[in-house]
């Protein structure tokens, strides 16, 4: 068929407008997100940039607005969040491990493969619930802290084990046959070679994941942690309370100055999570930089 | 088929002998009844179309085809008299004395001189001067110390192709083995680098067995003292190599070696 002048121009014309609509809806859709982000972004920050001082981040709960401060909330989110690493960064980077350069792929290694995905996608309260019952129930740990770190290391260990195993996964193969060619064991090879080549994007994975469990209220709450804590958590079995419950309890009081607190311990939060995120994308970017050389 | 056999005048003490090899990745037959003996201090190549085999026989050859899943072999292979494939024999063992180049260069993302060093700190050297005379004298035997004496702190993966595919090769003699086996080690090079690995080539078959797969012709005849021919998974003719490029018995290996098909 031939296209005549006309009918041609009336086609592309009509290409033109329909590429127009998509475009003018697409970037709506994103305006939409932005815009939504900045409003609350903006609220926060008159509600709270006020509020937030060093006495803020230095002081206690109280029953008063004023003297309300997060540093046990802070302290707990801290505590909590380097115990849960320490337990669930070297076993998940351990699962993962074996499930890629241990385990022989047979069905035993799918269906463990397919339940970990799946794991990743349970709500965390649900995990909340596992770690009462387990943690501070069966095996008497209480409300504590370590209680607490378990169950966010729960949460936490299928993202961290598909985030290593993606990062094993980029190690190229020449690397692992090279060192197996010059007389290395396997566990040598992981070690020597896999390891270092995917250690800053297991981490880089894991961060990502832990910055995210950070924010965490849900399970914690299910758990039972306390929302009013006055003094800093000195062990394992010390009760504790997060930044994100200090919010929840904030947000939940009558008096309308306690919603400034909860708005500055949101920006305090946001912080956390942007410092996260940007040593993240900081070890990414070095890791690209090594391995292109 | 009947064993290729090599008439020579030469005593040649004999590095691989190699008995009715068969081998499947999975259910795919890769190896059909390969017999062939590869004689020690010489430099034997293997020539062939692309998938006919060549990278799986010299796979065979340190077992590091052991690594593949669902990979089987049938057959014998001896090495010096040594059943490679007995139960008992640990594949480091004969990874230590069966070096091998693979056809891409592939050094270890690290510094020149830990590439080096990587082979013999795994056995366990740790004297930082007994290493370094590993390194050095690797990398001299590799015709590479003088283009990176200066630098050996400095990346590996910063040197050219070719100046890579000889750290691998110096990589490879710091253990100390007695064969070679070079998997095309110059089909990702430039024709100089190329040139200078087949330079290497000749001062090295002085000391060491080397097993040289390649598809490129001229190179099995400049590089070589007796070449294989394979097919499809077989191996159809073993000779000298200016007998199979001046003579060949089968008449398809003339139809290979003067450009017929392949
Ligand atoms: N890992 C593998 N899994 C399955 N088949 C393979 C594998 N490696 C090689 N093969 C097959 O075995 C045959 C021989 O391959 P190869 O030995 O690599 O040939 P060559 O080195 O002569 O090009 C080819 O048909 C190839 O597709
Ligand atoms: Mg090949």
């Amino acid at each position: 068929m031939k296209l005549e002048g006309a009918v041609l121009r009336n086609l592309l014309a009509r290409r033109r407008r329909a590429e127009w609509i998509f475009k003018i809806a697409a970037s709506g859709a994103l305006l939409f997100a932005l815009g939504t982000l900045g409003v609350l972004l903006l609220d926060v920050l008159r509600d709270g940039l006020g509020w937030l001082d060093w006495d803020f981040l230095t002081h206690f709960p109280s029953r008063k607005p004023e003297q309300a401060g997060i540093l046990s909330a802070l302290a707990g989110t801290f505590y909590l969040m380097i115990l849960t690493i320490l337990i669930a960064f070297p076993l998940g980077v351990g699962a993962a491990i074996y499930l890629e350069e241990y385990a022989k792929k047979h069905w035993f290694s799918r269906i463990v493969e397919v339940n970990i995905a799946n794991l990743a996608g349970v709500p965390s309260v649900i995990y909340g619930l596992l770690g009462l019952e387990l943690f501070v129930r069966t095996m008497g740990l209480g409300r504590s802290l370590i209680a607490g770190a378990l169950t966010m290391a729960l949460l936490v260990l299928p993202i961290i084990i598909i985030a290593a195993r993606e990062a094993i996964r980029t190690v190229p193969n020449p690397i692992r046959e090279a060192s197996y060619a010059l007389g290395a064991s396997r566990w040598q090879t992981v070690w020597h070679q896999v390891l270092p080549v995917a250690f800053p994007g297991m981490l880089t994975g894991s961060i990502l994941a832990f910055s995210r469990a950070i924010g965490e209220a849900s399970p914690l709450i299910t758990l039972g942690a306390l929302t009013y804590i006055a003094f800093l958590p000195d062990g394992l079995t010390s009760p504790f309370t997060v930044i994100p419950i200090q919010i929840f309890n904030w947000v939940s009081r009558p008096q309308k100055a306690f919603l400034n607190c909860a708005a500055a311990a949101i920006l305090v939060m946001l912080a956390i999570l942007l410092a996260m995120n940007a040593v993240a994308v900081f070890l990414r970017h070095r890791t690209q930089r090594r391995m292109t050389l | 088929m009947t064993p290729a056999t090599v008439e020579t005048q030469e005593e040649l003490t004999q590095a691989f002998a190699i008995q009715g090899l068969n081998s499947w990745y999975g259910s795919f037959h890769a190896l059909k009844g390969v017999s062939m003996t590869i004689p020690e201090k010489r430099v034997t190549a293997i020539i062939g179309p692309s998938g006919c085999g060549k990278s799986t026989l010299i796979r065979c050859l340190n077992r590091i085809n052991d690594l593949i899943p669902g990979f089987r072999v049938e057959g014998q292979i001896a090495f010096k008299g040594q059943n490679l494939y007995d139960p008992a024999l640990d594949p480091i063992q004969v990874r230590l004395q069966i070096g091998m180049v693979f056809q891409k260069p592939n050094p270890f993302p690290k510094s020149i001189y830990d590439n080096v060093a990587f082979g013999p700190r795994l056995c366990g050297e740790k004297d930082r001067s007994k290493l370094d005379a590993i390194v050095e004298e690797s990398l001299r035997k590799a015709a590479l110390w003088g283009e990176v004496k200066e630098k050996l702190k400095q990346s590996a993966l910063a040197l050219s192709g070719g100046q890579q595919q000889r750290l691998c090769i110096a990589r490879t003699l710091a253990v100390g083995p007695e064969v070679l086996l070079l998997d095309e080690p110059c089909s990702a090079l430039d024709p100089i680098a190329t040139a200078k690995i087949e330079e290497l080539l000749m001062d090295l078959k002085k000391s060491y067995t080397v097993v040289l797969v390649t598809h490129n012709m001229q190179q099995a005849a400049r590089a070589s003292d007796y070449t294989g021919f394979m097919l499809l998974g077989e191996l159809v003719e073993f000779a000298l190599t200016a007998k199979i490029f001046t003579n060949p018995t089968n008449s398809r290996t003339e139809a290979y070696i003067t450009g017929r098909f392949g």
